[in-house]
C-alpha cells in the first residue's frame, strides 16, 4: 500500500530541523530511519502532515569520546552503532542488543535515535538506554536539554519529546572496570519483536554482586527498571542460588500487556527466567 | 513534487517525484524496473531488497526522495555486460536455491551485502544473515548453501585476480 | 558392462539433476510477474473492503470517490448486482449441500472482515487508493458468529440469514456400509482398548510469495486476462460460466507466478472484479493486493476440529477409527472449499490395518475469510490426527510408538493393498523407509541421551517424534472425481510438436509456478524421442497456446501431466516410425528406436535420425500414403489410480522447560515417491514441504479476535519462519516404483508438508510426556509449551477438554483474556 500524501522537508541542521516542525505544526513527523514510520504510514495508520527528514544532517550521526562518557548522534545507524570500536568498549551491551533488532536491512537505515522516540516498549534499545542511565539530549526551540533516560519514556509510544522537539543525542556512561553486561532476548521467531527482554548490568567484586541495573523490555507501556531485582542483587553473592532468587522478583511493578504474543502471566514469568539469564551470564556464571 | 536524483544499476536518473513515493514504486513504476518485487506491507519479507550506497535496505520502506542523491543496485544490475550472471546468482542456479522465483531478487541482493561484509559465512551467519528475508519454497535449505557457494566463489575470483 | 550401455546411461535423462531451465530470467529480474505488466490506457484498481464481519450494508455512496483526483469510475456491489454472478464452487460434496452464493463485491450483507465492497478504478494506483477514503459505507453490524460448536448449536445466530443453519453439509463414510470393512459399531462396542483425542487444525494462510495480482483487457465481446493463478484453464472456463462470457471469447494468461500451494487454486472475487470493471469501462484494468489484503482475503487454510477415537486390543493390535470433524468453510464456500476436508476421508486409516473406519464431516459457516486448498489440502489434517493418535495409543498401551507402528502397517508384501477406506495403493515399503530413517538420525543414540535428560531433570528436555505417513495424490482419476461430486476430471494434456529443424515444442495443461516443469519435461521428452535436453522448449500457461489441461495442484503434474507428456511423445514415436520405415524403405518391425535414432535391425549403419524424420514430415515430399505432414501428436491421460507416496519422517526436537521455547534439533525423511525424474528438483520440494508442515506446527496460525477482526493479518503477527527459525534437513530415498504409471513416479509436492507436522508434534509431546502432558495444540508456542507443562502436572486425567479449546474465537482474543487458551 501507498502512504497518503505528506509534505516533506529535508533540513540540513539540526536548528533547521527544530523550526521547521514548529512550521510543520502538530501534525507534523519526524523521519529518522524510517524503519517502524513507514511501515505505520503504508499501512495508513498514520496521517502526517509533513515529514521532517533528518537524514542529511551529519551533526546527528556518529559516535564520540565525551570524557566518562560516549555520545551517540541520534541518527547514527543500527549498523554503524554496531560497528563502532567505542560502542564495543565502553556499551558492549547496546551492541549486543543491537544485533538482535530486527535484520541486516533495518539496521542499515533504522537508527538508536528513533527507536528511543519510537518508544515502543517491544523495542530492545529502550530498555538498554535505561539499564546504562542513559542521558537523552533533547534540541527544541528553546534550546538543548537532558533528559534521563528514566525519564524520557512516558507510556506506550510517547516521549517527553515535545512536539517541537528532536533527540539530537545520546550519551552513555562508560561501563568501568568491573561492570558485565548481558541482553537476553526471547522471541518466537528471528524478525519479531521481543515478547520480554532484559537488559543487565552488574559490577562485581570478590564473589559479590556490587550493584546492578536491570532494564525490561515489554514488561508495561514503557521500558521499566526491575528495581526489585536490582535491590536484592546488590550485595548477593554470585551464585546460581542468589541470582534465581533476587530475579524471581522481576514481575514486581510490572503490568505487562496480554496480546497477540503472549499473555501477562507468561510474561511474568519469562522476566525472572530471563532476568536470571541475562545476569548469569553477565556475572560470567 | 520533489526533484531527485538518483543512480539505478550505472545509470542517473533525474525525476520529480512525490513525496511519498517509495524507492520500489520508483524503481517499478517510474524506471521500468520491475526486476524488484513488492511482497508485503510491513518490511518482514525482504523481497524488495537492493542496495543503497553499498548497504541493502528494504526498497518498500524508503521514500524515493531518502535515496535522492543516492547509488542503487538492483538485481537487474548484477549480471556482466555480456550477460554473464554473477557468481551470486551462478550460485543460486547451480544450488537449486529458486523455486516460485519472487523472492529471488531480494535473497540475491541480500546475498550480495552479507557478502560484502563476511566472505566466508558459516551456515548460521548465512541464515541469520538472511533472516530478513521470507521465502516460501526452498525451506532455505538450499539458499544457505548457494549463498556460502558464491562467497567460496568470490572470494576464488579475488584471489586469483 | 559394455562401452555401448555405458554411454546410453549417460544420455539418459531422467534421473539427473539438471540445473532447471526456469531460472535465468528469474534470477535476472527479467521477469513476468502480472504486476509488471503495464498496457496502454491501463486503470488501477483499488478495493474497498469490509471493517466488520457481519453487517447489513444499510447504504452505500461511491460517488465522493469518483470526484477525487485520478479517479476515472467507483462502483459498489450494486453496480454489479445483476452481472457478476457467484463465485463458483465446482464440489458439491453432498447433492443437498448448501450453498449460499458468493457474490464477488458485497451487495446486500457482509459475512467476512475483507470482503469487497466498492472498487475505485484511477489513472494511477496511489489515486485509487486515496480516493477509497472517500466512499462512505453505512453498516448495521450483525452478531458475529466464530467458532464452529457455537454455530452448530441449537438457536445459534446465522452467517447468512436464508439459510436453515450453519451446517453447509454432512458427509459420511462407513466401512460396514461401504462394503470396505466391518462396522464401526461393532469395533467401538468390544474395543479392549479406547482412546479419544479432540485435535484442533489451527487455520493457516498460504502465503504465497507473490501477491495476487490480475490485469483483464477486454477484446470486444470477450477478454485477456493475466493472473497470478495456479489455474488459467478452470479459471477460464469458470470465468465464462459466472460472467456468461462464451469460453471461447475468454483467454487466461498464467505468466510468471510466484508460488501457490493452494492458495492460487481460485476463481477469486478480485478477478471477476477486475473483469467487471475493464469490461464495464471498456479499458485494461489492474488489481494488484498488498500483503495484507492478502493475508486477509485470499483464502485461508486447514481450520478444523477433529474428535479422533481409536480402539484397540491389549496387544497393540488396532480393531477402528472412528473419525468427526468439524470443517470451517469461512464464510463462504469457494471454488474447492468443500472438497478439501473430504480428500482426508481416504488418508485417516493411513499406512494402517484398520478392519473398521467411519468418518463423518460436517461443514460450517462462520464470518471469517473462507477456506480452501492450501498444500495437501486435506490430507496433511489426516495424517497429523493419525500420526498423533497413535502415539496416543502407543503411551495408552505402554508400548514403543515405533513398535504399535510396525504391528499395525501394511507389510511390503501385502501390495498391492486395498484398504478400508476403498483405495488400493499400489506399492510401498514402510520397513525401508523407517529402517532407513532411524539409521540416519541415530535413533538409538537419541533415545539414550532423551533418558539422561529426564534422569537429572535436565531443563532442556529432548522430544522424538514420528510420522510414517502415506498419501494419496496425483489428482485424479476422472471417474473417481465423479463418484465424489467434483464437477471435474482429473486428466491432463500434452502435445509435442517436432519442428522443422528438429527441435521440440512442448504444450503441456500443467501450469507451472515454481515446480520446476520446464526441466523436468525436457527430461522425459529428451528421453522419449532422443533429442537433447536443450532442444526441448515447454510451453504452458496461457489457454491461447496451451488450450487443454486442468492446471497444478495436489501433486498431479509429474503423474498425470507428465504421463500425458509421454503418451503424447508414444505417439510421435510411432508416427516418426511409420515415415522412417518409409525412407529406410524397411518394415516397421524391423525398426529399431534409440537414442534418437530409428535404424534397420541388423543392418549396420545408415538409419534415419528423428530430426531428419521430422524434416521429411515438414517438407511432405516423400511421405507414407495415409500420412499426414508435420510430426506431431497430443495425447489426454487420465490415470487409473491415484499415487501414493510415503516416508517415514523423525524429529529430534530440545524444549527448553522453562520457557516453552521449542527447537528441531535434527530432522531426518526418508520419502519414498516412486521413479526420480530429477533429484534437485524433488528435494526442493521436500525441503519446502517441511518448512511449511514445519511452520504449521511451530509458528502459524490464523487467529480472529471476538469481534471477527484478522488479528494476524501482516507478517509482523503472522509468523512465516525465516531461514533463522528452521533447521537443516536430512533427506533420503528409498525407491518402491508407482505401478499404476509408465514412468513408475510418485507425486511430491506435498508430501513434506503433509509428512512433518505430527512427526514436530509428536516430538515436543515426547519431551513433555515426563511432565504428565499428552497434547499441545498448534502452533506449538512457546507459551503453549509452558502452559501444558505447568497444567500436565496437576492433571490425572487427561482428556482432551482444556487442552484444545477451538482456535477460532477461543483462542483468538487478542487480549487474551480467554483463560482457557493453550
Amino acid at each position: 500500500m501507498i502512504p497518503a500524501s505528506f509534505d516533506y522537508v529535508r533540513p540540513a541542521t539540526a536548528a533547521e530541523a527544530v523550526q521547521a516542525l514548529a512550521q510543520a505544526g502538530e501534525d507534523a513527523k519526524v523521519l529518522a530511519g524510517g524503519q517502524s514510520l513507514l511501515p505505520i504510514l503504508r499501512l495508513r495508520l498514520a496521517y502526517p502532515s509533513t515529514l521532517v527528514d533528518l537524514g542529511r544532517i551529519d551533526e546527528l550521526t556518529g559516535v564520540s569520546d565525551d570524557g566518562d562518557a560516549i555520545v551517540i548522534g541520534a541518527m547514527t545507524t543500527h549498523d554503524a552503532v554496531l560497528h563502532d570500536p567505542l560502542v564495543a568498549e565502553h556499551a558492549p551491551l547496546l551492541a549486543q542488543a543491537t544485533r538482535t533488532v530486527a535484520d541486516r536491512q533495518v539496521r542499515h537505515l533504522g537508527t538508536f535515535g528513533g527507536s528511543l522516540a519510537h518508544a515502543d516498549p517491544a523495542g530492545d534499545l529502550p530498555a538498554v538506554a535505561l539499564a546504562l542511565d542513559a542521558e537523552l539530549r533533547v534540541l527544541g526551540e528553546s534550546g538543548q536539554r537532558s533528559v534521563p533516560a528514566r525519564e524520557f519514556f512516558l507510556d506506550y509510544l510517547t516521549t517527553a519529546l515535545g512536539p517541537a522537539e528532536i533527540l539530537t543525542s545520546i550519551r552513555i556512561p562508560k561501563l568501568g572496570a568491573g561492570w558485565f553486561c548481558h541482553y537476553e532476548k526471547f522471541n518466537r521467531v528471528a524478525q519479531a519483536w521481543s515478547i520480554v527482554g532484559v537488559a543487565a548490568v552488574v559490577r562485581r567484586s570478590d564473589g559479590r554482586i556490587d550493584e546492578a541495573r536491570i532494564g525490561l523490555t515489554n514488561m508495561g507501556s514503557t521500558p521499566l527498571r526491575a528495581r526489585a531485582v536490582e535491590q536484592a542483587l546488590a550485595g548477593a553473592e554470585v551464585s546460581v542460588a542468589a541470582v534465581t532468587e533476587a530475579c524471581a522478583r522481576a514481575a514486581e511493578a510490572t503490568t505487562p500487556p496480554s496480546d497477540l504474543s503472549a499473555r501477562a502471566d507468561y510474561r511474568e514469568h519469562l522476566a525472572a527466567v530471563l532476568s536470571r539469564r541475562a545476569v548469569l551470564a553477565a556475572a560470567g556464571i | 513534487m520533489t526533484r531527485v536524483s538518483i543512480t539505478v544499476d550505472g545509470v542517473q536518473y533525474i525525476d520529480e517525484v512525490e513525496p511519498r513515493l517509495l524507492l520500489v514504486q520508483y524503481l517499478r513504476e517510474r524506471l521500468g524496473k520491475v526486476g524488484t518485487v513488492i511482497g508485503c506491507d510491513t518490511s518482514n519479507c525482504g523481497a524488495c531488497t537492493v542496495a543503497l550506497n553499498g548497504r541493502s535496505v528494504k526498497s518498500c520502506s524508503v521514500l524515493a526522495v531518502q535515496a535522492d542523491g543516492g547509488d542503487v543496485l538492483t538485481v537487474e544490475g548484477l549480471a556482466g555486460p555480456d550477460g554473464s550472471l554473477h557468481p551470486i546468482q551462478q550460485a543460486f542456479h547451480d544450488k537449486h536455491a529458486l523455486q516460485c522465483g519472487f523472492c529471488t531478487p531480494g535473497m540475491i541482493m541480500a546475498t550480495w551485502d552479507l557478502l560484502r561484509e563476511n566472505g566466508n559465512p558459516s551456515e548460521d551467519e548465512v541464515r541469520e544473515g538472511i533472516e530478513g528475508n521470507l521465502c516460501r519454497c526452498t525451506g532455505y535449505q538450499n539458499i544457505v548453501a548457494a549463498v556460502q557457494a558464491a562467497g567460496q566463489a568470490m572470494s576464488g575470483q579475488e584471489a586469483s585476480a | 558392462m559394455t562401452a555401448v550401455e555405458d554411454r546410453a546411461e549417460d544420455r539418459a535423462e531422467i534421473g539427473r539433476a539438471r540445473r532447471r531451465k526456469e531460472d535465468r530470467h528469474l534470477l535476472t529480474g527479467a521477469t513476468t510477474w502480472t504486476d509488471n505488466l503495464t498496457l496502454p490506457g491501463m486503470l488501477h484498481l483499488a478495493i474497498l473492503r469490509s471493517p466488520m464481519a457481519h453487517a447489513r450494508i444499510r447504504s452505500i455512496d461511491v460517488a465522493p470517490a469518483r470526484h477525487r483526483p485520478g479517479v476515472v469510475a467507483a462502483f459498489s456491489g450494486r453496480d454489479f448486482a445483476d452481472s457478476q454472478g457467484t463465485i463458483p464452487c465446482a464440489w458439491p460434496v453432498t447433492p443437498d449441500m448448501v450453498n449460499p452464493g458468493h457474490p464477488s463485491l458485497a451487495v446486500e450483507q457482509v459475512n467476512h472482515v475483507g470482503e469487497a465492497v466498492a472498487v475505485v478504478a484511477a489513472r494511477d494506483k496511489a489515486s485509487a487508493q486515496d480516493a477509497l477514503e472517500a466512499i462512505e459505507v453505512e453498516y448495521e453490524p450483525l452478531p458475529v458468529v466464530l467458532d464452529m460448536p457455537t454455530a452448530l448449536a441449537e438457536g445459534s445466530d446465522k452467517v447468512h440469514p436464508h439459510t436453515e443453519s450453519n451446517r453447509s453439509f454432512v458427509w459420511t463414510f462407513e466401512s460396514g456400509a461401504a462394503g470396505t470393512g466391518e462396522p464401526i459399531s461393532d469395533a467401538l462396542a468390544s474395543a479392549e482398548v479406547t482412546v479419544r483425542r479432540r485435535f484442533i487444525q489451527q487455520r493457516l494462510i498460504p502465503s504465497f510469495m507473490e501477491p495476487r495480482s490480475t490485469v483483464v483487457q477486454p477484446t470486444g465481446d470477450g477478454f485477456t486476462m493475466w493472473s497470478a493463478t495456479q489455474i488459467p484453464h478452470i479459471l477460464r472456463t469458470m470465468l465464462a460460466l459466472t460472467l456468461d462470457v462464451p469460453e471461447h471469447k475468454v483467454r487466461v494468461v498464467a505468466p510468471d507466478v510466484g508460488g501457490g500451494f493452494g492458495g492460487k487454486l481460485q476463481v477469486t472475487p478480485e478477478e471477476v472484479i477486475t473483469a467487471l470493471v475493464a469490461r464495464r469501462l471498456g479499458k485494461p484494468a489492474k488489481y494488484t493486493e498488498t500483503r495484507s489484503e492478502s493475508l486477509l482475503s485470499a483464502h485461508h487454510g486447514r481450520d478444523q476440529i477433529q474428535d479422533i477415537t481409536v480402539t484397540a486390543r491389549r496387544d497393540g493390535t488396532v480393531t477402528g477409527l472412528d473419525v468427526h470433524l468439524l470443517a470451517d468453510m469461512g464464510a463462504y464456500l469457494r471454488l474447492v472449499s468443500p472438497g478439501v476436508p473430504i480428500l482426508g476421508a481416504f488418508m485417516f486409516n493411513a499406512i494402517y490395518k484398520f478392519p473398521a473406519y467411519r468418518f463423518v464431516c460436517e461443514g460450517v459457516f462462520t464470518n471469517k475469510t473462507p477456506t480452501d486448498a492450501y498444500r495437501g489440502a486435506g490430507r496433511p489434517e489426516a495424517t497429523f490426527a493419525v500420526e498423533r493418535i497413535m502415539d496416543e495409543l502407543a503411551h495408552e498401551l505402554g508400548t514403543d510408538p515405533l513398535e504399535l507402528r510396525r504391528k499395525n502397517w501394511i507389510r511390503h508384501e501385502e501390495f498391492p493393498f486395498t484398504t478400508v477406506a476403498g483405495l488400493t495403493y499400489d506399492s510401498g515399503n514402510y520397513e525401508a523407509a523407517t529402517e532407513r530413517a532411524l539409521e540416519l538420525i541415530g535413533w538409538d543414540e537419541l533415545k539414550r541421551e532423551q533418558a539422561e535428560r529426564r534422569e537429572r531433570h535436565d531443563p532442556v528436555q529432548l522430544g522424538l517424534g514420528i510420522s510414517t505417513f502415506t498419501e494419496m495424490c496425483g489428482l485424479a482419476p476422472s471417474r473417481v472425481l465423479g463418484s465424489l461430486d467434483y464437477a471435474a476430471g482429473g486428466w491432463e494434456n500434452a502435445g509435442i510438436r517436432v519442428l522443422a529443424t528438429g527441435k521440440v515444442e512442448v504444450v503441456t495443461g500443467a501450469s507451472a509456478h515454481g515446480q520446476g516443469h520446464e526441466t523436468a519435461w525436457s527430461q522425459i521428452v529428451a528421453d522419449q524421442l532422443g533429442v537433447p535436453f536443450e532442444d526441448v522448449e515447454v510451453i504452458h500457461g496461457d489457454t491461447q497456446s496451451s488450450p487443454k489441461g486442468l492446471d497444478t495442484y495436489g501433486s498431479r503434474s509429474l503423474t498425470v501431466g507428465g504421463i500425458a507428456v509421454v503418451k503424447a511423445a508414444e505417439k510421435v514415436v510411432a508416427k516418426a516410425r511409420r515415415i522412417a520405415a518409409h525412407l529406410l524403405e524397411a518394415s516397421e518391425d524391423d525398426l529399431d528406436f534409440a537414442g534418437g535414432k530409428f535404424t534397420v535391425r541388423g543392418v549396420p549403419g545408415g538409419g534415419k535420425t528423428i530430426q531428419e524424420v521430422a524434416f521429411a514430415a515438414f517438407t511432405a515430399h516423400d511421405l507414407p500414403d495415409g500420412i499426414e505432414p508435420s510430426l506431431d501428436a497430443d495425447a489426454t491421460f487420465d490415470p487409473e489410480n491415484f499415487s501414493f507416496p510415503h516416508g517415514t519422517h523423525l524429529c529430534a526436537i530440545e524444549v527448553d522447560t522453562e520457557t516453552g521455547f521449542a527447537k528441531i534439533r535434527k530432522y531426518i525423511c526418508v520419502d519414498d515417491i516412486g521413479q526420480v525424474i530429477n533429484p534437485l528438483i524433488v528435494e526442493g520440494q521436500v525441503h519446502g514441504g517441511l518448512a511449511q508442515g514445519i511452520a504449521q506446527a511451530l509458528y502459524e496460525e490464523a487467529v480472529y479476535d471476538s469481534d471477527g477482526n484478522l488479528t494476524t493479518g501482516t507478517f509482523v503477527d503472522y509468523l512465516v519462519p525465516s531461514a533463522s527459525d528452521l533447521p537443516s534437513f536430512v533427506t533420503d530415498r528409498t525407491t518402491s516404483p508407482s505401478t499404476t504409471n509408465p514412468l513408475g513416479v510418485k507425486g511430491v509436492g506435498e508430501a513434506g508438508t503433509i509428512a512433518s507436522t505430527p512427526a514436530v508434534v509428536n516430538a515436543v509431546v515426547d519431551a513433555l510426556r515426563p511432565f504428565g502432558v499428552d497434547d499441545v495444540q498448534m502452533p506449538c508456542t512457546p507459551e503453549r509449551i509452558w502452559r501444558a507443562i505447568a497444567q500436565g502436572a496437576e492433571k490425572s486425567d487427561r482428556a482432551a477438554e482444556g487442552t484444545v479449546a477451538y482456535g477460532g474465537a477461543s483462542t483468538s482474543t487478542a487480549d487474551g483474556s480467554d483463560g482457557d487458551q493453550l
